[in-house]
């Protein structure tokens, strides 16, 4: 495990505590504490001209025509995980989710629900895992709220992170714009993110070196626009993995994917712990791996240049849009036989034997 | 990844269909008897390679599949009690009760938790020395000696609040039972190629014997499958009769020595009840009377209440392989994953699971597309 700050043995509260060793609720009442939590810990490591107004939200210019607008509240256990903070999640999952609506991010906000008793150290690094992961990806976080609720009322911590961005993309990105023949472009391996949580999360620990791959993907897919590839779908990875993302673009692109399951990238170390644990990588959560879907004609470009960026380096072509008739997607397994891929009923769980 | 793609190499398993295709003569049923062979079948599409004379039907060895009704419903009302910390497998959270599920404690506000080792289960009972930690020690001869050393660290420790809810079951005893049913249509089985690793395979070779029915204990892969499917239906050709060992990587005859010595020194042969089948004797394994404090149904004083199974789901006719998954008329519409009316439907070895996560849309529009 890298991760830089052990969560667990934060997240106890040494007695005696000295001064604002922890969160407490007065650090949420809105006095003197409030002040003291914003100017400490949030505004230096967010810093910037229109968060230091300190107005109750930011004032800025469109800069353009269209603009894009997410939002994302992010909950995980534990908050520090191998590669990665619920922080730099909170500011990459609406980064990414901006870029796939073919937007250049510009400007976040970052809204706080805090668990009572959360150390104050643990609160910094994730905040500064935040302003690290907003300078990483050009955006400004310019607005923010803290919230401070009773013990056992929160995980920790609970972030909700908004974004605007300014639509690049001259084409709409839209599932409903995928065509037959378009190629299906994934952009690494897959399965890290939902592994690395695995194996630290309590009663499932297991020995491994896999960390999140949690990262930024707008710079990428602005290199895509700026060369003018005609992005027919954009997708990012999530929580339901590889498959679902799949399935939900067909459905709602009513077209037949088909998808070659020996192309699609996984580690040793994620297919090890996934064999053993019984669970499908292809279902496994991911935060920084995204599907693009495009004309054949630009496809090996747009490889070429997904390729140049170290996050994507591993780009590959995994599929087609085989029709555009009836949505759903089928795996063309290892041994050459069909599989349907669908949707799971929930999370998927470890088998027993 | 080495010695996993190995054995799901696309030319090797076409090899495999040609020479099976090439041997077989008239038709065979065949039964896998694992959920995990069921899973592997289904998801990379095995049956497909095969020819048409072949029919692989499906066995009852989904450990969650067969833990009996009542059984989940002690598990619920032990895991309700304030003070309990219940754990479990994963796949075992899902599966229904009479009314709700594990999933559905934890949400109204019960201490459930999944773990992956039974030893993590006592781990916490360590830790929480204020609070009773359960177990639910389900599982065929795979997992019992897992179980059975949770259980021998907790005597070893002398630790008062940690016990085990078990159904265990045996698989010889279920091969048995759908053997000597008047409807049985199977003529070879793929053996469980991991229960067989415990236990060895010496059972088998008595089954075989005595019902004259070829045994071909079997791993998991792909090649697996079909390498155990080839010496099935070249015995069946041959007229031959015998258990075969397919799984030679991790199988030995005589099994795992030190793992059947925890196995008996904790449990004892009992007489079981398998969800869907009833009850089958000698079937399954239950704390030897030394070890019967960490027994959770004494402990907590767990009545059992006669409950009956939805009338619509027919999982105990899927278990002994007389119907396949979606020739259940709630197949898919009345029961699915969300709303189960069985456990088949739910567990990740369940073949209901299997043909829903698999199967469900039309195969034929699939292989269409390309």
């Amino acid at each position: 495990m890298n991760a830089t700050v052990d969560s667990a043995s934060l997240l106890s509260c040494p007695v005696p505590a000295p001064d604002n060793a922890c969160v407490t609720m007065a650090h949420g009442g809105g006095g003197r504490l409030t002040e003291e939590l914003l100017a400490g810990v949030f505004r230096p490591a967010f810093a910037n001209d229109l968060l230091n107004s300190r107005h109750d939200g930011a004032v800025f210019k469109p800069e353009a025509e269209r603009l894009a607008m997410s939002t994302d509240s992010y909950v995980v256990n534990p908050l520090v995980f191998p590669g990665g903070t619920i922080g730099s999640l909170a500011v990459n999952g609406t980064v990414n989710d901006l870029a796939m609506c073919g937007a250049r991010p510009l400007y976040l906000s970052a809204g706080f629900v805090i668990e009572e008793g959360l150390p104050m150290a643990l609160l910094r690094h994730i905040v500064q895992s935040m302003a690290e992961a907003a300078a990483l990806a050009g955006v400004r976080i310019v607005t923010g709220d803290t919230k401070v609720v009773d013990r056992g009322k929160a995980d920790g911590l609970f972030i909700n992170t908004s974004g605007v961005g300014r639509v690049i993309a001259t084409a709409p990105v839209d599932a409903r714009e995928m065509r037959a023949g378009d190629a299906i472009l994934l952009s690494g391996d897959v399965g890290r993110h939902g592994m690395a949580i695995m194996a630290v999360r309590e009663g499932l620990e297991f020995e491994s070196d896999i960390e999140t791959d949690c990262a930024p993907l707008n710079r990428i897919v602005d290199d895509l626009f700026d060369a003018g590839i005609r992005a027919h779908c954009l997708r990012d990875l999530t929580r339901g993995g590889l498959a679902t993302a799949l399935v939900e673009v067909a459905e709602v692109g009513s077209c037949r994917l088909l998808v070659e399951e020996e192309a699609v990238p996984v580690s040793a170390e994620v297919m090890g712990a996934c064999e053993i644990l019984g669970l499908d990588p292809l279902y496994v959560a991911n935060e920084g791996r995204f599907i693009c879907i495009c004309p054949e004609t630009d496809a090996n470009q747009a490889l070429e240049i997904m390729r140049r960026h170290e996050t994507s380096a591993a780009a590959t072509r995994i599929g087609r849009v085989v029709s555009a008739d009836h949505g759903g997607v089928v795996l063309n397994s290892r041994i050459g036989a069909h599989r349907v891929l669908d949707l799971l009923s929930g999370e998927q769980l470890p088998r027993i034997c | 990844m080495k010695y996993i793609d190995e054995y799901r190499d696309a030319e090797a398993a076409h090899h495999y269909a040609r020479l099976i295709a090439s041997i077989t003569t008239r038709p065979w049923t065949l039964m896998e008897v694992c959920g995990g062979q069921t899973h592997a079948i289904l998801k990379f599409g095995v049956d497909e390679l095969l020819p048409p004379e072949v029919t692989l039907v499906h066995g009852p060895g989904c450990p969650v599949c067969v833990t009996p009704l009542e059984l989940v419903d002690k598990a619920i009302e032990v895991a309700r009690l304030p003070g309990v910390i219940f754990t479990s497998f994963g796949d075992m959270l899902r599966v229904p009760g009479s009314h709700g599920d594990l999933l559905r404690v934890k949400a109204e506000g019960g201490d459930v938790r999944m773990v992956y080792s039974p030893l993590d289960a006592v781990k916490l009972a360590q830790s929480n020395p204020d609070r009773q930690v359960v177990f639910f020690a389900v599982g065929f001869e795979t997992t019992a000696p897992a179980n059975a050393m949770a259980v021998y660290q907790a005597a070893r420790q002398d630790l008062r609040n940690f016990s085990i809810l078990v159904s265990h079951v045996l698989v010889p005893p279920a091969i048995e039972a759908i053997l000597s049913s008047p409807g049985n249509v199977v003529q070879a089985f793929l053996a469980p190629g991991h229960v067989c690793a415990v236990v060895g395979y010496e059972d088998y070779v008595e089954l075989s014997d005595r019902y004259r029915v070829p045994m071909v204990v079997t791993g998991f892969e792909p090649l697996d499958i079909l390498q155990g499917v080839h010496m099935c239906i070249l015995q069946l050709e041959q007229g031959r009769f015998e258990a075969e060992n397919q799984y030679a990587r991790a199988v030995r005859r005589s099994g795992n020595r030190k793992a059947q010595e925890i196995i008996g020194a904790v449990f004892e042969v009992v007489p079981r009840k398998w969800r869907g089948v009833g009850e089958i004797p000698q079937s399954g394994l239950g704390l030897r009377r030394k070890y019967q404090r960490f027994d959770a149904e004494r402990r907590f004083e767990l009545m059992t209440r006669e409950v009956e199974e939805p009338a619509e789901c027919m999982s105990g006719s899927v278990l002994r392989g007389v119907l396949t998954p979606d020739q259940c008329p709630a197949f898919g519409g009345k029961c699915t994953p969300e709303h189960p009316l069985g456990a088949t439907m739910v567990s990740s070895e369940g073949a209901c699971a299997a043909y829903y996560r698999y199967r469900r849309q039309s195969r034929v529009e699939a292989a269409a597309s390309s």
